[in-house]
Formats: structure tokens, C-alpha cells, sequence
């Protein structure tokens, strides 16, 4: 009896003091990073958190898949005065509200991120465009146009206006049920310049112009709501044509073997990246943001998913998948093989007529 | 009693001939059923539950069909009619009074499923309650009734479209003892101021005496007997009747000797008894004995009687107009003599030793 | 009573009932049954919490947000204010520029301007960049104000944004309410219906109670039969179907919906099978999911067990006497089912289709995954509204609109058929 006690007192005392060796070293945190899930977070996992936590034995982080719901999750916690969330991926347009809302900290670029390797400053070797007031960009993904081969005896398509199409290329379409990228590409398709898109839309008869192209197309559309029906409605032969991410894309055709090819016309481009909370552990979380968007790790994310880094300085380190072998560079959105055509969406005009449009556009569907 | 001798050229109305019916293919539950009712009897299928009456009932009914026979209404056979056109009444057990439908709107029912004349039907509804003196209940749901109050309406509703034939399934079962024999009055004095015939199904072998012209014992799918209810009580046919109807003392032996009149049996203790042949073998065959308690005599005299045994008394029960006095004798402990409250006889105590005899009519040698 | 009578019986002055410690005997009653009752609530209190918390408060605080409206009398204060005596018709005064340009440097520095431009954009398409870009420099805004303001975006020279200003700097505001009926503002501040091609939730509102009301009947038409058999069959057999019945409890949303979507989509197994069969052409695949009829459908078949539990459990207490008796009073088996049997199923046939109807209104998962866009219901936008666009204050109120429809139609539904008449099992 009296050795158990011992034995167990000996042992208490050891881990005690092995803890405060510990804690005299590092602290031990923990990390609380939120995602869109699925493959997505598999690849930040790889490329980023799994590197970050070797590198670093006193850093835990723990994903939550909280993204698509991250500006009301962000709001309750700092309503709550809790904020438990200490990184969020997110899209620059909730960023940007988050941001006006003070809910996440602005970010001085050139001050808290990394250099390129040859020294160029963070804010000029982010592309242009993606870096915002408190958005720290990660990757370029687009939404783009796919077909079914097999769907077309004759020429295959190969540009925004063919989905417009029907006589050359029957067969039904599958487009989101929102109007974001839809009313470009009708824009697109009927002549206007993708710079110029934008401001057309602006205008009243911009907007008309862009029904009334949609209007031409109508009875071959099928409406997809979730990301991962599109693929599966091409993959089904519901649908000839279908719009999608360019990943979900890659991974139903590289990984899943789907007949179906990507059209890089008219790709609407989009950032994806990080804001951080107005939390406690603000110094730890800058400290692994200024590596995990360092040249290297935003090349490194290529291997696992097809979007493109955020750093022009990326792009020439980008691999090959590392499951498949196949070279990414082909695959990612940023290719200029791929670019010649991109529609870089507009988030401040989304966020002012998106309310109004998607309105407008969910009638348009009922009609 | 009128009605059956009025009435038995008619036998014959209702005819079940050689029915036999089986629900799993193995096992028959009515066994060569052959049963003649006549028009304007009152006939009680009488027996255990399981015993087939039931079945029968609701093969004339209609719901159940015969798996080999016939069933004559009226010299036609009505195997193939369905249950709305064979004309029969039916009270259930539950009185199956629709709930959603007032008393009058109840007994409206068959009237207007018949396409009646609106005043027609008022007139026949009203004289239907006036029948069963519940003349201020038409508007009333059955559910705001009494149990006794929703019997009448039952019974009203089955005769009010005046079937021929009106069966009635353990109508009474629901109620209790005082309400009961009340109904079992009232149920009789409509069947005999109408003239219908009804064709009564119950367990409970009191009600079948009080109300029937004849009863027929069922037991294992076979009529045991079918007879008026004091032949049935008086003259058992078998065992099986003996001890289902009124109380029985039973006595088992063998058969020693016999001749037209009388036989002699040797009981198991080896005492020797004179009883009745009804339905015996021969000689050496086994037989059980069947005997009223009220037919015991208690201190008979000296050779009056050719049973006279010595008998100890175990057990007394005081019920009033009688004394109910359990004896040992003849090798039984259960043999039960009704001693009549009468200051003529003579007060015994337990454990006395008293002697008691019995007629050679009153004891019936029947099947073992 | 008992006391009236004694008191007009015997004539004897009315006294109070005492026990026999001469304590009144009422007093004595409740203290007695104090404890009973203290006993009674403690035993429901975990539940009442509960329900408090899932229940009362979320619909209490859903009523609320549908006309809360803080953040525009929080954040511009002076402005709104300064437009108290304004009159809507002409340019706003100088003294409203300099309470906006006052209010803006503060939301800037407070970093509160995010949200009042989001609010403002629900009134007007591009207020939010217009009060977040003038916010950004706003430390440059100098008087006069009109002319700063002007210059640094020329809508504030509209009278537009000011009326919007004008009209929701109110703590609360039936802003979301017009909005949830395709009303909005008219530029003279009435209210006038939406311009026709921006018209939604009426018709999604109506096209949900249709859609409900089909789902309910498909489900009643197939659940009688399916609960009548199950009623009446033997129970070994019962058991079995009552498993089939079941299944859609036991096996995940998405699951059935995907296998929903196997077989109907256009090249699904069924249309396969038509085509086989040669009933209909490779180029006529009927179109059955992806819309309303794919709607009806799925939710037929998810909501099937709401109908078919309450309908058996009632037709299970029914004696098979009842029909017995009308067919032998002469009913032909047609007229006994209808006539007696129906009428008594009548209480199952009541819960099932409120059950079934009320899952339904408010039903979204299913319709947003194969409902197309004919099969979408109001749901799906209050969905969209609080978890895409955030604009709570609209989903609130269209989840108003719709719990008031569903109290009104269940108070239509208790004077026609009586709720006393619903047995849920």
C-alpha cells in the first residue's frame, strides 16, 4: 500500500515538473482555425497546420468547418464578448464587412507578412487587387465553364458565348441559382469586354441586357444550389454544359475520372484567405499567418488542391499533385495559359446589388 | 314454447347442413355442423369460448365463409349472398353503436341505406325507440348513453328494417348482473311480441335458460346437444352437457351389469351404484355418473331408494333457501347435496356422519 | 354548495367550514395541497426551462428582430436628428451634411460604419459603398459639408439616402415586413408594390402552401390504404410493412434524397425503365426531379410516417364490429367504409395532415437538394437569409409572416374540424 503511494507521488512529481519545464520553454497554445472542410481543409492541413505543429511541438490547431457560416459566427462571438475562432478563411466580401464591422484586425501588409524570397514586399507580391483592408488572400480559385464531350457530334465548345449557344450546341445547362457570375458571362457572351462588365451592370440596361441574354437560354437550365451538384449533374449525363469550381471541377475529372473538359474563358476569379479575430491570441495567430502565406507554403497548397497561390512569386514553385503526379501548373487558374480571359469578381458591386439582383433573379427564376 | 309448436312445420328456416370450417387449412373449428332452426324460435348456441359458436354465428352472418357445406335461409342457400343482402339483423357484442352518429341517425342507418322515404324512416325510427322506451334519447350520441340504454338502441337498430332473422352475439356480456337479467327479460318479450326469429350466441348458461326455445351445447365444433332448456337440464345427453349446465356431481366406474332398464356400476372405491343408461357401452365399459345435488336425499327412508350410502359431512354453506353441504362418499370429497331450508329437516353439523341416497332416474350413466 | 343548501334549508346564519382544529377548512385545503403542487412544478420545471430556452425565447427573439432596427439611430445620431424637420422634398440642409459628416468620422473610428451601410443597403442598392468609401475619408470632409459630401460621391446630392435615413432612424421599423410581402418605399415615402420583376415571396408563399397541401394529400392518399392494411393484417405481416413504413426514419436525409435523385433524375433508373419499355422516347425523359414534382415527391415519401403513425394508431382502436354492423344492416362494403369507417378515422386523418402540413411549410433541406427551382418554398429563402445574405431582419420577418399564417390556419382548421378531434396516437 505505502509503495503504490509512493510510486504514484514519485510519478506526480515528475510530470508536474515535466510540465513546468515545459511551460518554462513554451507555452503550450492552442489554435482555433476555421475552414470550408472537406478538401479544402485537407489541403490547408497538409501544406500549412501539419508543417506549422512539427515545427513547433507547443502549437495545437484544431480545424472547425465554420466557414460557410463565418461572418454570423464572427458577430455572436464578438456580440458575446468570447471570441473563440483565432483564424477564419473567408471570401474578401464578408472580409470586407467583418472589416467595417471592426470585428477583425486590419492588416498592415508589408509590416506583418512575409517577403518574397528575392525581397519584393508582401503588397506587391500578392496579385493585384486580392490584398484587402483586413484580408490576407491564400489562393485564386475560379468558376468556370465545363462540358460534356460526348454530348457534342461535331465541334466542341470552347468559349462563354458557345453555353449561350443552343443551336450549335444543344443539350441542357446547369448554373447556379444566383445571379453572381451568370450575369457576367450573359454580358460576356453578348460582346462586352470582361473589363468593362462591371459597369454595365451598374446601369439599369445593363441589367436588362443581361436577363434578356439569360432569357435566350432559359428552358435548357438546370439550377444547381450546392457546390457539389454540378459535378455530379454532369457526371450523371443530366446536363451538357455545367458552371463550378474549378476545383471541385479538377477533382471530379483528374481524381474521379469524369468525361468532361474545363473552358478557362470568361473563369470569374475570386480570392479565398484569412482574417483574424479581434481575439486573445492575436500575436501567435500573426506569427503562424506571416509563414503559412509565405511564398513556399502558398506554393505548397497547390500540391493537394488545383488553386492557384495568391503570390505572384508562387507560381513558378507550384508542382505536381501529390497523390496524383499530375503537374498542377496546367490546373491552376492563375496559369497564363488560362488567365487570357478572367473576370475578376467585383465585390464591392456584389455587395451593394446583391440584395437587389438576387431578387430580381430569384423572380426571374420563377417566371 | 308457443311459438316453437306454432311454428314446427317451419323447421327449417335457417339450415345448416354438413358445415364444416377451418381457418389454417389444419385444424377444423366447426365440425359437421347440422343445425335446423325454426321460424320464430329463440335458439341458443351455447358453449365454452373456442367451442365454434361464434364461428357459426358470423358464418350465417355472412362475415366468415364455410369452408365446406351449406347454409340455408329460408331454402335458399346463402353461401354467396354477402352480408348486406342476406336481411339478417345483428347485435354485437360491443353493441357497435357508430359513434359519430346519433341515436336516430343510427337506427336511421339501415333505412337509408335501403333508400326509404324520409317519413317513413322518422316514423319506423320513432316507433323503433318507442319499442325499447327510449323515446327521449333519439338526439343523443352513444356515447352519452348508458350501457343499458346503448344494448336497447342495439337491439332497436337490428330489428328496426324488420329482418326475418336477427342474431345477436353475446349481446349482454358488457353489462351487469342486476342490468342483465333485466335486458335478458326485456330481449325475450320483444322476440315473442314480434315473432322473429332470433339465433343467441353466449357462454353464460343461466341467460340461456331463461330466454330459449331451444339451446344447442357447443363444444369443440360439435353440437353435444340441442335441446329445450329442461330437457337439457333433466336429461343430459353426455358428460359434457351434465357438467356445463347447472351443477353435477360426477361418480366414474365401470359398467357390471345391465339390462334395458337400469344398469349396475362399480365405482372406483368399489361401491356399487343403480343408475340410468343414457349413453353407455355395454357391460365392462367405463361410464361416469352424473347427479343433480338437489335430486340427494338426505336420511331417506329405510329401502325407499336403491342408492343409500353413509356419507361424512366436510363442508357447510349456508345460501339461504338452501344449505349447500359437501360430503364424502363413493370415494369422492366433492360430492355436493342441496339441503333445503326446510324446518322439516333435520340440522347436521361438520364432521357428522349422515346418510344419503338417490333415485336409479336421477342418476344417468353417460360417457366416461 | 353544500353550504347554500344547509343555509337556506335550516335558515342557519352562513359560516365558513372549518376542520376540526377550527382552522377554516379552505386554508387547511391549500396547505395540504401546497406541497403537492410545489412537488408538481418541480417535477415540470426541467422541461419548462427547456422549453423557455428552445422555445419561447427564440420565438420571442425571432418577433423581435423582425422589427428591431438599433443600429441606424446608434450610429448616426446627429444626422438622423437633423432631419427631424426635413421635408423630403428638396435637398436636405447644410446642418444634415455636417451631422452626417460628423456621425461618419465617428463610425470610422469606431468602425461601426460596416453595419449601418449594410442596413442602409437593404433600402437602397449601393448605400453601402457610399457610406463606407465617404467613411474611409471621412477626416477629409470640410464645410461646407453639402459640397464635400457631393464631391466626395454624388449620390449624397440625391434625396434618395436621405429619405432612407429619415424614414428607418426609428428604433423599430415595418421595413422587413414590406420588404417580405414585395412591397418597398416609394420615393414620396409610400408604400407601393415592388416593381414586377423583383417580385418573390408572395408567390413563394403561396407556392408553399400549395405544395404543402399536395404533400399532404399524396400522403393521405397513399398512408389510408398502407395504415389500413397495417390496422388490419396479422401482426407478423403488420410488423413487416410497418418497417417499410418506418425505413425513411431509420436512414439518413441524404441518403434518400441522393437515391431520390438516382432514380428520377432524367437519365435515372425510372425513366431508364420507361424508356425500355418503350412507354415514352430516349428524347421524352420525364423531367422528375429538380422541380416541384421532385418536391412533392421526396417529401411524400420523408413525410409518409407523420400520416401513416396517427392514422394506424386510430384505425388500430376501430373493432372490425362497426363495419360488420353496417353491412349487416344492409350497407353495400362501400357504404359501410365510407359511411362508418371513414367518419370514425376522421381524428387520425386530422393529425396526420396538420402533422404532415406543418413539417411541410417549413420544410428545406429536401427542396433545396431536388426541388429545382419550381420545387423551392419559402424556407429555403429564410434559410438563404440567415445563413448567405444575413439580412436577419427579413428572414425574421418572412418566419413572422409564416408562423402567423400557420396559427391562422390552424385556427381555420379547429372551427371546421375541432382539434378535440385529433388523435395523435
Amino acid at each position: 500500500m505505502s509503495k503504490l503511494k509512493t510510486t504514484i507521488i514519485g510519478a506526480g512529481a515528475i510530470a508536474v515538473s515535466a510540465l513546468a519545464l515545459n511551460a518554462y520553454a513554451q507555452d503550450p497554445i492552442s489554435l482555433t482555425v476555421v475552414s470550408w472542410g472537406g478538401a479544402y481543409t485537407a489541403s490547408q492541413n497538409r501544406a500549412y497546420h501539419e508543417p506549422y505543429m512539427e515545427e513547433n511541438p507547443h502549437v495545437t490547431i484544431i480545424n472547425d468547418d465554420g466557414s460557410a457560416n463565418a461572418l454570423a459566427g464572427l458577430r455572436a462571438q464578438h456580440q458575446a464578448g468570447n471570441v473563440t475562432w483565432d483564424l477564419v478563411d473567408m471570401l474578401p466580401s464578408d472580409a470586407q464587412l467583418a472589416c467595417d464591422e471592426g470585428i477583425v484586425i486590419p492588416i498592415d501588409h508589408d509590416e506583418m507578412l512575409a517577403a518574397a524570397p528575392d525581397g519584393t514586399p508582401a503588397s506587391e507580391d500578392f496579385l493585384p487587387g486580392s490584398l484587402g483592408e483586413c484580408f490576407i488572400p491564400q489562393i485564386v480559385y475560379s468558376t468556370v465553364l465545363t462540358f460534356r464531350p460526348d454530348a457534342f457530334d461535331g465541334d466542341q465548345p470552347e468559349s462563354i458565348a458557345d453555353l449561350f449557344d443552343v443551336e450549335n450546341f444543344p443539350g441542357r445547362r446547369a448554373l447556379q441559382d444566383r445571379p453572381g457570375t451568370n450575369l457576367e458571362w450573359a454580358l460576356y457572351a453578348d460582346g462586352v469586354p470582361v473589363d468593362e462588365i462591371y459597369d454595365v451592370l451598374r446601369t439599369p440596361e445593363g441589367v436588362d441586357r443581361a436577363f434578356a441574354k439569360l432569357d435566350t437560354i432559359k428552358e435548357h437550365i438546370v439550377f444547381w444550389t450546392e457546390g457539389a451538384q454540378a459535378p455530379q449533374l454532369l457526371a450523371d449525363g443530366e446536363v451538357a454544359f455545367a458552371t463550378g469550381y474549378n476545383g471541385r471541377m479538377f477533382d471530379a475529372i483528374e481524381v474521379e475520372g469524369m468525361n468532361a473538359e474545363i473552358i478557362w474563358d470568361g473563369q470569374v476569379v475570386e480570392w479565398d484567405g484569412w482574417v483574424i479575430p479581434d481575439g486573445p491570441n492575436v500575436d501567435k495567430v500573426l506569427e503562424y499567418v506571416s509563414w503559412a502565406t509565405d511564398t513556399q507554403r502558398l506554393a505548397d497548397q497547390a500540391k493537394f488542391i488545383s488553386y492557384g497561390p495568391a503570390r505572384a512569386s508562387s507560381a513558378p514553385l507550384v508542382g505536381e499533385h501529390a497523390d496524383l503526379g499530375i503537374d498542377m501548373n496546367a490546373h491552376m487558374p492563375t496559369n497564363p495559359d488560362n488567365y487570357f480571359a478572367p473576370i475578376v469578381l467585383d465585390n464591392d458591386f456584389w455587395t451593394d446589388y446583391g440584395d437587389e439582383l438576387r431578387e430580381r433573379f430569384a423572380n426571374w427564376m420563377l417566371q | 314454447m308457443t311459438n316453437v309448436s306454432a311454428a314446427a312445420d317451419d323447421y327449417g328456416f335457417v339450415r345448416f347442413a354438413n358445415v364444416q370450417k377451418s381457418y389454417d387449412g389444419e385444424i377444423l373449428v366447426v365440425k359437421d355442423l347440422n343445425l335446423d332452426i325454426a321460424k320464430g324460435e329463440f335458439l341458443t348456441m351455447l358453449g365454452p369460448s373456442g367451442s365454434g359458436k361464434t364461428t357459426c354465428l358470423m358464418m350465417l352472418a355472412g362475415f366468415e365463409s364455410a369452408t365446406y357445406g351449406e347454409i340455408r335461409l329460408k331454402n335458399e342457400r346463402i353461401d354467396n349472398v354477402p352480408p348486406h343482402k342476406r336481411g339478417i339483423g345483428m347485435v354485437f357484442q360491443n353493441y357497435a353503436l357508430f359513434p359519430h352518429m346519433t341515436v336516430a341517425e343510427n337506427l336511421a342507418f339501415p333505412l337509408r341505406v335501403r333508400k326509404m322515404g324520409k317519413a317513413e324512416i322518422e316514423d319506423r325510427v320513432k316507433r323503433a325507440l318507442e319499442m325499447v322506451e327510449l323515446p327521449a334519447m333519439a338526439g343523443r350520441m352513444p356515447a352519452q348513453l348508458s350501457g343499458g340504454q346503448q344494448q336497447r338502441v342495439a337491439v332497436a337498430r337490428a330489428l328496426v328494417f324488420e329482418p326475418d332473422l336477427v342474431l345477436m352475439d353475446e349481446p349482454l356480456g358488457a353489462l351487469d348482473k342486476n342490468l342483465r337479467e333485466q335486458m335478458q327479460y326485456e330481449i325475450k318479450h320483444i322476440h315473442e311480441s314480434l315473432g322473429v326469429t332470433v339465433v343467441y350466441v353466449t357462454h353464460d348458461q343461466s341467460e340461456a335458460l331463461t330466454m330459449s326455445n331451444r339451446i344447442a351445447v357447443f363444444n369443440d365444433g360439435v353440437i353435444q346437444q340441442l335441446a329445450p332448456p329442461a330437457d337439457l337440464y333433466e336429461r343430459p345427453d353426455n358428460a359434457f352437457v351434465a357438467a356445463f349446465i347447472g351443477e353435477n356431481n360426477k361418480l366414474k366406474g365401470k359398467v357390471e351389469q345391465m339390462d334395458g332398464q337400469s344398469c349396475t356400476v362399480r365405482l372406483e372405491d368399489g361401491s356399487s351404484v343403480v343408475a340410468l343408461p343414457v349413453n353407455v357401452g355395454g357391460k365392462g365399459e367405463p361410464t361416469t355418473l352424473s347427479l343433480r345435488p338437489e335430486r340427494v336425499v338426505v336420511a331417506p327412508a329405510e329401502g325407499s331408494l336403491p342408492n343409500a350410502f353413509e356419507a361424512r359431512v366436510e363442508e357447510l354453506i349456508y345460501l339461504g333457501d338452501h344449505i349447500r353441504t359437501r360430503v364424502s362418499v363413493c370415494g369422492t370429497d366433492e360430492f355436493i347435496v342441496k339441503i333445503p331450508n326446510a324446518q322439516s329437516h333435520a340440522r347436521i353439523s361438520r364432521g357428522e356422519m349422515v346418510r344419503i341416497g338417490w333415485a336409479m332416474e336421477d342418476c344417468r350413466a353417460l360417457d366416461a | 354548495m353544500a353550504q347554500a343548501d344547509a343555509a337556506s334549508l335550516g335558515g342557519a346564519p352562513i359560516t365558513a367550514m372549518v376542520t376540526a382544529d377550527g382552522v377554516p377548512l379552505k386554508k387547511s385545503l391549500a396547505k395540504a395541497e401546497r406541497r403537492r403542487k410545489i412537488t408538481a412544478f418541480l417535477l415540470v420545471a426541467p422541461l419548462l426551462a427547456f422549453i423557455i430556452f428552445t422555445f419561447v425565447i427564440p420565438i420571442g427573439s425571432m418577433l423581435f428582430r423582425s422589427v428591431d432596427n438599433p443600429i441606424i439611430v446608434q450610429v448616426l445620431p446627429r444626422t438622423v436628428d437633423a432631419l427631424q424637420e426635413w421635408d423630403g422634398q428638396d435637398i436636405p440642409p447644410e446642418s444634415a451634411f455636417a451631422a452626417m459628416a460628423e456621425d461618419l468620422v465617428e463610425a470610422q473610428a469606431n468602425r461601426t460604419v460596416g453595419r449601418v451601410a449594410v442596413r442602409l443597403n437593404y433600402e437602397m442598392s449601393g448605400a453601402r459603398s457610399l457610406l463606407t468609401a465617404t467613411a474611409r475619408r471621412a477626416d477629409d470632409l470640410a464645410a461646407p459639408f453639402q459640397e464635400s459630401l457631393v464631391d466626395a460621391n454624388p449620390r449624397w446630392g440625391d434625396t434618395e439616402i436621405w429619405a432612407a435615413i429619415q424614414r428607418e432612424g426609428r428604433r423599430f421599423t415595418p421595413a422587413y415586413f414590406v420588404s417580405a410581402i414585395d412591397m418597398r418605399y416609394a420615393s414620396d415615402g409610400s408604400i407601393e408594390r415592388q416593381p414586377e420583376n423583383q417580385r418573390i415571396y408572395v408567390t413563394l408563399f403561396i407556392r408553399t402552401l400549395m405544395l404543402s397541401v399536395a404533400i399532404t394529400l399524396t400522403t393521405l392518399l397513399l398512408g389510408y390504404p398502407i395504415a389500413y392494411l397495417l390496422a388490419t393484417l396479422p401482426l407478423r405481416y403488420s410488423n413487416l410493412l410497418m418497417i417499410c413504413v418506418l425505413l425513411p426514419f431509420w436512414t439518413s436525409l441524404l441518403v434518400r434524397t441522393t437515391a431520390w435523385i438516382v432514380l428520377l433524375q432524367q437519365q435515372g433508373v425510372l425513366n431508364d425503365i420507361l424508356v425500355a419499355l418503350g412507354i415514352i422516347g430516349d428524347n421524352g425523359r420525364i423531367m422528375m426531379v429538380y422541380n416541384a414534382a421532385g418536391t412533392i415527391i421526396a417529401m411524400t415519401h420523408i413525410l409518409l410516417p407523420f400520416m401513416v403513425l396517427p392514422l394506424y394508431s386510430v384505425m388500430k382502436g376501430i373493432p372490425p364490429s362497426y363495419v360488420r354492423a353496417a353491412r349487416s344492416l344492409g350497407a353495400n362494403p362501400w357504404t359501410a367504409f365510407w359511411k362508418v369507417y371513414v367518419p370514425q378515422t376522421m381524428p387520425g386523418v386530422g393529425a396526420g395532415a396538420v402533422l404532415v402540413f406543418i413539417i411541410s411549410i417549413g420544410y428545406y433541406i429536401t427542396p433545396a437538394l431536388v426541388g429545382g427551382q419550381s420545387g423551392q418554398m419559402i424556407s429555403n429563402l429564410i434559410a438563404f437569409h440567415m445563413q448567405n445574405s444575413l439580412n436577419w431582419g427579413l428572414a425574421a420577418a418572412l418566419g413572422t409572416i409564416l408562423l402567423a399564417g400557420v396559427l391562422i390556419l390552424y385556427w381555420v382548421y379547429n372551427r371546421i374540424v375541432g382539434v378535440d378531434n385529433v388523435k395523435l396516437g
